[in-house]
């Protein structure tokens, strides 16, 4: 059942078009990561939603009722701002107690509520501290505290990790969807982080340039990119990108990059013949035999450790610079200056129209491409 | 702080013994007048030491004041309360006028909103002889002169304006999130002005009555011309000490003195207030 929906949602300050005629249906129960690079938008849409703004045109429904004339304090949305927002002259208690003390039921019930949730995020034992005597940490879990603990209908969180230090943002990256499961809330989860978008939504909904790039699970969106841009989101190293040329003879499908030619499945055969973009993601190039089909010769021009991988910077016969984050068994010792020859499965490698940006779907049935 | 050399620190000290002295000497002078009697007071040279005399106190407190050519009535203690009913009632209205105003000129951006805020400050700028005589006929007429209430009324030129630009600077420093943070939590607006905005800009709002309260209570000119001698606080009543026999420097000193206890008092009672950290780590920098 869709709780949330937005049709054709504009927002506009002044001249500029922050959000241009957006659609999102949003499930209920489920967790939506929206992501994008800063500036796309991500926190207006969460504004517009928790009515703190208002869009120039479209509508906000919310279980089929519009939104728009109602009150913020009336949404039944809970949130969780990237700079906190705590009240700063009320205790911790107080904060997370606000969203309680708003409701009929008054009382006890209200201590009893805090002291759960304060449990749950393990900062009970700083609840009578002012938020000023707070870490970055218990700030925000105190933040995080306050919008969950009136079990809100619609949990908005505007990149809550941004502000927390690497270990904490790792804990809350595992603690997080468990915490969510737990109180059924639909939520919406914006982040900068394509690894937090990946780890916590049941979709992704990539925001770019005031638009939905694609809103899709985190395997479409890794594996079947619906642009260039969106593919350079996702992945670290970023994906290698060359321009290539699609050309088929004798129902073989190859890509000419440069001096090397790389095997295409059948299904791009239509793609013959257009200027295209080929993409390689850093962990699908593997080491070939020299000399074999498809082979690239590469030089290491640089070695980067990245946790249990090791990237390496490799230039091509052509100059190209290529990134490898795979382990190359018997050849995973090459160090800087050594040669390599190097390949990909026909698989692994996309394909993007280069006038456009838009990835070409291969057809797996008929050998022909959609776009 | 921590590198500076003993020279440097001996010669910091003595350029804040000096700036102490030279502002707080006219004070301590007057404390010392206060309690001389007139010939003490003009004798030549000055001296720093005398018999105490509480003759300038008690002929201000009493109302009898003794002069060469005759015992003369003060209402000095009358002037005192006016000053107080004055300055007390034209703050406590210009808070309640001037602090929703405020929050509105820095939340909302309404047609002429700029234009109105500064139109509210120019009336700092205009001289008061300028609309003066204007105001006393109209007062006359319309029967509003001599009055608290009309008195009131006109010290609002000097304290509204003033209250409406510092709280505003204080209101637009809160992050406006906090205020939404309290809202999505369920509360109206009303309550969310009233529990978030107010305490956030409680420091403002002191340094701005504190201030508004130490102009209205030092201004002169609107009360020398507006008020007669039953409405007149305290600086117009110190005209009454220029007598035929004399100026009575004793009984001016004292009364600066009983006249300036007020404002020292709550300057220094508010002196806490303004200290107070304004966003106290509510949001991260």
């Amino acid at each position: 059942m869709t709780t949330l929906a937005l049709n054709n949602v504009t927002k506009r300050y002044g001249k500029d078009t922050i959000l241009d005629a957006v659609s999102l249906s949003i499930e209920d129960g489920e967790t939506l990561a929206i992501f994008g690079p800063s500036g796309a938008g991500k926190t207006v849409l969460l504004r517009l939603i928790a009515g703190m703004t208002e869009p120039e045109a479209g509508e906000i429904l919310m279980n089929g009722e519009d939104l728009i004339e109602v009150a913020p304090e009336h949404r039944s949305v809970g949130m969780a701002f990237q700079n906190f927002a705590l009240f700063p002259h009320m205790s911790a208690f107080e904060n997370i107690a606000a969203p309680l003390e708003a409701k009929p039921a008054k009382g006890d019930g209200i201590a009893v509520g805090v002291r759960k949730i304060a449990e749950l995020l393990k900062i009970d034992h700083v609840l009578n501290h002012a938020p000023r005597a707070l870490s970055n940490g218990q700030k925000q879990r105190t933040a995080l505290a306050r919008a969950l603990v009136g079990a809100p209908k619609i949990l908005l969180l505007d990149d809550p990790l941004r502000n927390v230090d690497a270990k904490l943002r790792f804990e809350m990256r595992l603690e997080l969807p468990r915490l969510l499961e737990g109180f059924g809330s639909t939520v919406l989860y914006v982040t900068q982080d394509y690894r937090e978008a990946m780890a916590l939504g049941d979709r992704i909904a990539v925001l770019m340039d005031g638009r939905f790039a694609q809103v899709g699970t985190p395997e479409e969106i890794y594996l079947a990119p619906a642009t260039i841009a969106v593919a350079e989101l996702f992945g670290d190293p970023v994906i290698n990108l060359f321009d290539a040329e699609v050309m088929a003879e004798d129902g073989h499908v190859t890509a000419r990059v440069g001096r090397a030619r790389l095997a295409l499945p059948a299904g791009f055969k239509a793609a013959a013949g257009r200027p295209v973009v080929l993409g390689i993601r850093p962990e699908s190039v593997v080491r070939s035999r020299a000399g074999s089909a498809g082979a690239i010769n590469a030089t290491v021009a640089a070695l980067l450790p990245l946790n249990d991988r090791m990237v390496r910077l490799l230039i091509t016969e052509d100059g190209q610079e290529f990134y490898t984050s795979r382990d190359f068994g018997e050849g995973s010792d090459a160090g800087e200056g050594a040669t390599l020859t190097i390949g990909a499965a026909p698989e692994d490698i996309m394909l993007f129209d280069k006038e456009s940006g838009h990835r070409i779907a291969p057809d797996a049935a008929a050998g022909r491409p959609i776009e | 702080m921590q590198h500076m050399s003993t020279g440097e620190r001996v010669l910091r000290g003595i350029l804040i013994a000096l700036a102490l002295i030279f502002f707080l000497f006219p004070i301590f002078w007057i404390v010392l007048m206060s309690f001389q009697t007139n010939a003490q007071i003009l004798r030549i040279p000055p001296s720093l030491f005398f018999s105490p005399t509480l003759e300038n106190y008690t002929s201000l407190i009493t109302g009898q004041l003794k002069t060469a050519s005759g015992v003369l009535t003060l209402n000095f203690m009358q002037n005192l309360f006016n000053s107080f009913i004055l300055s007390t009632a034209s703050v406590a209205l210009s808070l309640v006028l001037a602090v929703p105003a405020a929050y509105a000129f820095a939340r909302y951006k309404f047609r002429f909103s700029e234009d109105i805020a500064f139109t509210l400050l120019s009336f700092k700028f205009a001289p008061p002889l300028l609309v003066l005589l204007p105001l006393t006929i109209y007062f006359q007429k319309i029967g509003l002169a001599n009055t608290y209430f009309g008195l009131i009324w006109v010290y609002q030129l000097i304290t509204l304006p003033l209250i409406l630009w510092i709280v505003r600077g204080y209101f637009e420093d809160i992050s406006p999130d906090i205020e939404h943070a309290y809202r999505i939590a369920g509360h109206s607006w009303a309550k969310t002005f009233f529990k978030i905005s107010i305490p956030l800009a409680r420091p403002g709002i002191a340094a701005a009555a504190l201030l508004s309260f130490i102009f209205a209570w030092n201004n002169f000119v609107f009360a020398l011309v507006l008020a007669s001698a039953d409405k007149q606080p305290v600086t117009v009543g110190a005209l009454a000490f220029v007598t035929a026999s004399g100026i009575q420097y004793g009984q001016i000193a004292a009364a600066a003195v009983i006249s300036i206890t007020p404002t020292l008092a709550l300057a220094l009672f508010a002196q806490r207030y303004l200290v107070e950290g304004l966003s106290l780590g509510a949001v991260k920098g």
